[in-house]
């Protein structure tokens, strides 16, 4: 297919502390017990996208991460993993690997989203305008994640900042603005040329941006080099890209350019431009073209670039682990409601539950959850919604409910976990009580500890 | 390009029972309150003019009454008698099932206060179409006005229903077919709700700015530029209180609809209803008037067209080619009559003239050889030999002595004499009145372009003596031959650079000039340079803001000064701070400001009060500014609603200190202490302000340094507070 895939993975991320440790990086978080990053892996190899750089932030990360992927993808794809300073934001991680980028189109794709929408439409849809950049939109869930009940007060107020505002043409096919900085806090100023040209254009508020983006790679390569000031792809670059794409600056001066714009162009084009009709369903140009050719054939005929969408149907799943809530919703989705991404085959009672595992006498495990390889439950334990880890050991009496609870975890008799997250090698002594608490690894709670939505971790020395 | 499908005639079909309960009333505007035709409209209110040879207002009232509409107020200002008197004169009093009351008014200047009196006289009482006498449509109001209905009755809020059309404007001029602006509206794709309104586009001006709360309400909106305004509006009888109540609107939308947009108190909403395959049209210059009558010529209005509508016995006969002749015309064999050309009852034409694409009224005499190209010559016109008139306007009455030319976009006015072999230059607008002097007072240039067609006195004196006896006046004229028009000539060439008229070639009836059109593409390719121009700076958020900021500095600035002058003089005449509100709620509306500008423009006019008083220490000054925060701490705190807005205040509040009014510098910390006393600006605004210029260059934080002590007295007393509350 002529695409190359780069995976930003992150590193460790200060938004997900105290999930994250020098042991787990961002992209091995586990997800129904399994890194976030398997999900993204396993996609792209579903849409035969096999050749992948992924860049990891910081060598510690990377050598973690670059030791499971090795372990686990060791024949199924060929994984370049490329370690780049901490916090240089996504265009200069891209800069950084720049040099490994040969293909023709580059698909770069954030290493925390969990989807079920297929990366190869995109790169499709992204060929067939023959766009510079395409960018994957998701619907928006109707009602926000499932237990915002307690934060419906701030649901007002966050509503408009948590999705993107995107600028859509009637088709729904270009990118004709997206909100960035300043204009999610004030007022959206709209370019009055693109909307001129395009007559029309809808603001969507329920959108989101999937940070899986097609870019044409001289494009992509040029502009890393000319804006040495762009730190992210999608605060900066995307909409550089977006607002200038009737006044492209894009010189097509690396390499294949004059494949691209000498006489094969002439040749080839017509045929492009009818097919990309007939695909769009449009009898008409569209308005790039329009703008290009000018009016009253006026000298200097106008560069333009194309920035197209792709948008996932209503009924794919995508969701992106950039945060602990993202995370509890990312788990609690992956074991119930789409639970085909998970690629375990489920119980009759909707869970699963490895052979291995062992349940006490009364211990009930209810519909979508999960219990991983070696955890032994004690007597009259529940567990509802949650996802519970490999060789953890369990008392009895201990409630576990909305809450994941990570590898080698020791649960003392009569505790209580609800909408919790509980990282690896914690040990929860007698009759802890946690509501919607996070314990980092390797964390002591004392018998008898009630919390309430609090952060527990250990001090970084 | 949205062009208008035929439409089939949608008679009165409407079905009585929907109706019978309110008769569908709408309310006539037979005054613009606009100077765009002038020097015509001196002497002729707008909607008497011709169009294709029938007062535009006839299609007007005939498209009211085939659509069902049973009683029409039929508003008339500027020359109301020449109104009143052409309708004693016609059909429309004797219709049955369709009822015309003219309301008579001599102090209107604006819809605005047509509107206001139409609701003292108590006469409408339901919902009823607005309309002004200058629209030309022939749509079925029947979908309209259900959909109207049904909102309503949902919703009691939903006042008004704005009838719009697909019409995309030209991407190099920016305006519509009709010669209006390009228009930016959003719409809420599911319920059409209008939610932005931006007419008058500042060309200039790169961006649009939307509001977010927007997005907050509606998952998705949709931004367009390419519809166009019919100005048909059905609205619900609270409209008519809304402009009672805001004695301050004038305009229909400029005030009416922003205001309503803007100002979310009341809850009112306006609706939009897209027609598609019918007409509907507003003449609101020259360049919708060539547009509109080559529609009309062309049946796109139908029933609307020249051989189905027609004035008293003067039948009209359409030919092949779009060509439609009055059955008695005098013409000669070798006379070439052109497609789509008009020619209207008793006028004759000479030998070997040759009459294309253009509209020529009753008991016109027009001689050989003479050239007209797309043209509209009215009645009673005197053209002899050899003249040439090309995309020329040419009204009642006017002679063009042998071998005058008219060059495009010439407007002669009624009774102009061009003498012999003059050459009209472009653009020309001929009256035998004298243009009116530069209209100097406050007021007027305010709506210089909205202004009413009513006269300054001179000119109607002058006026009032050509309707009553001309030849007086006219024999005086006749006496200097060698006038501005040549020998013979008679008229006045009115200068061009009036205001708003500077840019004539954009509403005049000839087409757009070659080389106008080269200039204006260099201008839209450097605007779009200009564009991308600013991405290029350095703006690591990547941000629109510098060329955004750089054209909005003016209005800023103008809009800085207004509030001033108007703080002052409430200073001066201790005018009651809620009026004082009123009035800068206003210049708001009228500059688009945010809240933000009118707290930084208030703050700035209080702290030059405050100077201006009497001081001869620092001392004195602090308690200048004192007594001015105190007196008028309302006015500014009615424009913080917010943390923003009071960041904006402090930023102001820098700026003043540095550049216009360095003696409040020193004063920095004791005012910002002050305001924080009187609660007009909180802790979290000045942390805020402080952490903003964290990453700001020294020069920048001189005042943060200053205020040290304060903020930090401010984070401590914040931290016993915390420690209290635990």
């Amino acid at each position: 297919m002529d695409f190359q895939v780069v995976v930003l993975a992150g590193g460790f991320s200060k938004k997900l502390v105290p999930l994250v440790s020098k042991e787990v990086p961002k992209a091995l978080l586990p997800v129904a017990n399994r890194p976030v990053l398997s999900y993204v892996l396993e996609l792209l190899e579903q849409s035969n996208l096999k050749d992948l750089i992924v860049v990891v932030e910081g060598e510690d990360a990377a050598f973690l991460v670059g030791g499971w992927i090795s372990g686990a993808y060791v024949d199924r794809l060929h994984v370049e993993v490329a370690a780049v300073p901490e916090d240089i934001g996504t265009a200069g991680a891209l800069r950084a690997i720049a040099h490994h980028l040969t293909a023709k189109d580059i698909l770069v794709v954030s290493g925390d989203l969990v989807s079920d929408v297929p990366p190869g439409a995109v790169a499709a849809a992204h060929r067939r305008h023959n766009a510079v950049v395409t960018a994957m939109l998701c619907s928006a869930p109707v009602s926000g994640p499932a237990d915002s009940g307690s934060s419906g007060v701030k649901d007002k107020t966050k509503k408009a900042g948590r999705y993107n505002l995107i600028g859509l043409d009637r088709s729904k096919q270009f990118l004709l603005y997206i909100a960035t900085g300043a204009e999610l806090e004030n007022d959206l100023r709209i370019q009055k040329s693109i909307l001129r040209a395009v007559g029309e254009m809808e603001i969507c508020a329920d959108l989101i941006d999937a940070h899986l983006y097609a870019f044409k790679r001289t494009v992509l390569q040029e502009i890393l080099d000319q804006k040495d000031t762009f730190q992210s792809l999608k605060e900066d670059l995307l909409p550089y890209l977006v607002r200038s794409q009737l006044k492209s600056e894009i010189l097509f001066n690396g390499a294949p350019q004059p494949e691209e714009n000498a006489n094969e162009k002439v040749a080839s084009q017509n045929n492009q431009v009818l097919l990309s009709q007939i695909l769009s369903n449009s009898s008409r140009p569209n308005f790039h073209e329009l703008h290009e050719l000018g009016s009253y054939g006026s000298a200097s005929s106008r560069r333009t670039h194309k920035c197209c969408v792709y948008i996932a149907s209503k009924s794919k799943y995508c969701a992106r682990l950039n945060s602990i809530q993202a995370f509890s919703d990312i788990n609690r989705d992956v074991i119930g409601e789409v639970n085909h991404l998970s690629g375990y085959s489920f119980s009759a009672h909707n869970n699963i539950i490895h052979p291995s595992a062992e349940l006490g006498s009364k211990t009930t495990v209810g519909p979508h959850c999960m219990l991983g390889e070696g955890s032994q439950m004690g007597d009259k334990c529940s567990v509802k919604r949650s996802v519970i880890g490999r060789h953890c050991r369990i008392g009895s009496n201990v409630k576990i409910v909305n809450s994941i609870v990570m590898n080698h975890v020791t649960i003392g008799d009569g505790c209580s976990i609800q909408g919790s997250v509980v990282c690896s090698n914690v040990q929860l002594q007698e009759r802890v009580v946690l509501k919607d608490c996070q314990v980092g690894a390797g964390f002591v709670v004392i018998a008898g500890g009630e919390y309430k939505g609090e952060s527990l971790a250990k001090k970084e020395k | 390009m949205g062009a208008p499908k035929k439409a089939p005639a949608r008679a009165v079909s409407d079905d009585p029972e929907d109706l019978a309960s309110v008769p569908l009333q709408a309310v006539l505007l037979a005054d613009s309150f606009a100077t765009r035709f002038r020097p015509i409209t001196l002497e002729r209110p707008k909607v008497l003019l011709p169009l294709v040879n029938l007062p535009m207002i006839e299609y007007t009232l005939a498209w009211l009454e085939s659509a069902g509409v049973e009683e029409v107020f039929l508003f008339c200002c500027a020359h109301a008698k020449q109104v009143i008197s052409y309708l004693e004169n016609s059909q429309w009093y004797a219709q049955p099932k369709f009822k015309v009351t003219t309301i008579e008014s001599h102090n209107s200047v604006s819809a605005g206060d047509a509107l206001r009196l139409i609701y003292e006289r108590n006469v409408i009482h339901g919902d009823f179409v607005l309309i002004s006498g200058d629209t030309l449509s022939n749509m079925s109001l029947m979908r309209a006005l259900q959909e109207h209905k049904e909102r309503k009755k949902k919703d009691s809020n939903a006042v008004m229903t704005m009838v719009v059309q697909r019409s995309k404007p030209s991407p190099i001029t920016q305006q519509s077919r009709l010669g209006t602006d390009g228009l930016f509206m959003a719409i809420d794709p599911t319920t059409k709700q209008l939610l932005y309104y931006e007419e008058n586009t500042n060309h200039l001006k790169g961006t649009l700015s939307i509001d977010k709360m927007l997005l907050v309400e509606n998952s998705s909106i949709t931004l367009r530029n390419d519809i166009q305004d019919c100005y048909i509006d059905i609205c619900s009888p609270e409209v008519l209180s809304l402009f009672t109540d805001n004695f301050d609107y004038q305009h229909l939308r400029r005030h009416f609809v922003k205001g309503l947009l803007v100002d979310d108190i009341m809850g009112y909403k306006i609706f939009t209803h897209e027609i598609h395959s019918s007409y509907a049209a507003r003449v609101d210059n020259y360049r919708g008037y060539d547009t509109i009558s080559k529609d009309i010529i062309q049946r796109w209005t139908y029933p609307l067209v020249p051989d189905v509508l027609s004035l008293g016995n003067s039948a009209t006969n359409l030919e092949r080619q779009g060509m439609y002749r009055a059955f008695e015309i005098g013409q000669s064999r070798s006379a070439q009559i052109g497609p789509h050309t008009v020619i209207g009852t008793n006028t004759t034409i000479g030998s070997n003239t040759k009459i294309t694409n253009s509209v020529v009224g009753k008991n016109c005499a027009i001689g050989s050889n003479v050239l007209i190209e797309g043209s509209y010559v009215w009645d009673n016109v005197t053209i002899e030999d050899g003249c040439e008139l090309r995309h020329a306007i040419v009204c009642d009455g006017v002679i063009m002595k042998s071998g005058s030319v008219l060059k495009p976009g010439v407007v002669l006015s009624f009774k102009v004499v061009i003498g012999q072999n003059f050459v009209v230059p472009p653009y020309s607008k001929v009256s035998l009145l004298k243009q009116p002097t530069k209209q100097d007072s406050d007021e007027e240039l305010e709506y210089a372009d909205n202004d009413s067609d009513t006269l300054d006195p001179a000119a109607t004196g002058t006026m009032d003596k050509l309707n009553g006896d001309s030849s007086l006046e006219f024999s005086e004229m006749q006496d200097h031959v060698s006038s501005e028009l040549g020998y013979g000539g008679v008229g006045y060439i009115w200068s061009i650079c009036e205001g708003s008229h500077e840019e004539e070639w954009r509403h005049s009836v000839a087409p757009i000039p070659a080389e106008k059109v080269a200039e204006i593409t260099q201008v839209i390719e450097d605007d779009l340079e200009l564009v991308s121009q600013d991405s290029n700076a350095p703006a690591s958020s990547g941000e629109l803001k510098p060329d955004t900021q750089i054209n909005a500095e003016d209005d800023a600035v103008y809009f800085e000064k207004e509030v001033e002058a108007t703080f002052l003089r409430a200073v001066n005449e201790n005018v009651e701070v809620d009026h004082v509100i009123l009035e800068v709620n206003s210049l708001r509306l009228s500059y688009n400001m945010q809240a933000a500008d009118c707290a930084g423009a208030v703050f700035h006019s209080m702290m030059k009060l405050a100077l201006d008083t009497t001081h001869s220490s620092q001392n004195e000054l602090l308690r200048n500014v004192h007594e001015t925060v105190n007196t008028w701490q309302k006015l500014l705190k009615s424009y913080l609603p917010g943390k923003d807005e009071e960041i904006e205040v402090i930023l102001k509040f820098e700026e003043i200190c540095l550049e216009s009014v360095r003696e409040l510098s020193p004063l920095f910390t004791q005012i910002l202490h002050l305001l924080y006393e009187k609660d007009i600006i909180t802790e979290e605004a000045i942390e805020d302000w402080e952490s903003e210029k964290k990453d700001a260059d020294e020069a920048d934080r001189v005042f943060v340094k200053q205020a040290e002590i304060f903020l930090k007295w401010l984070r401590e007393a914040e931290e016993d507070d915390e420690e209290d509350d635990e």
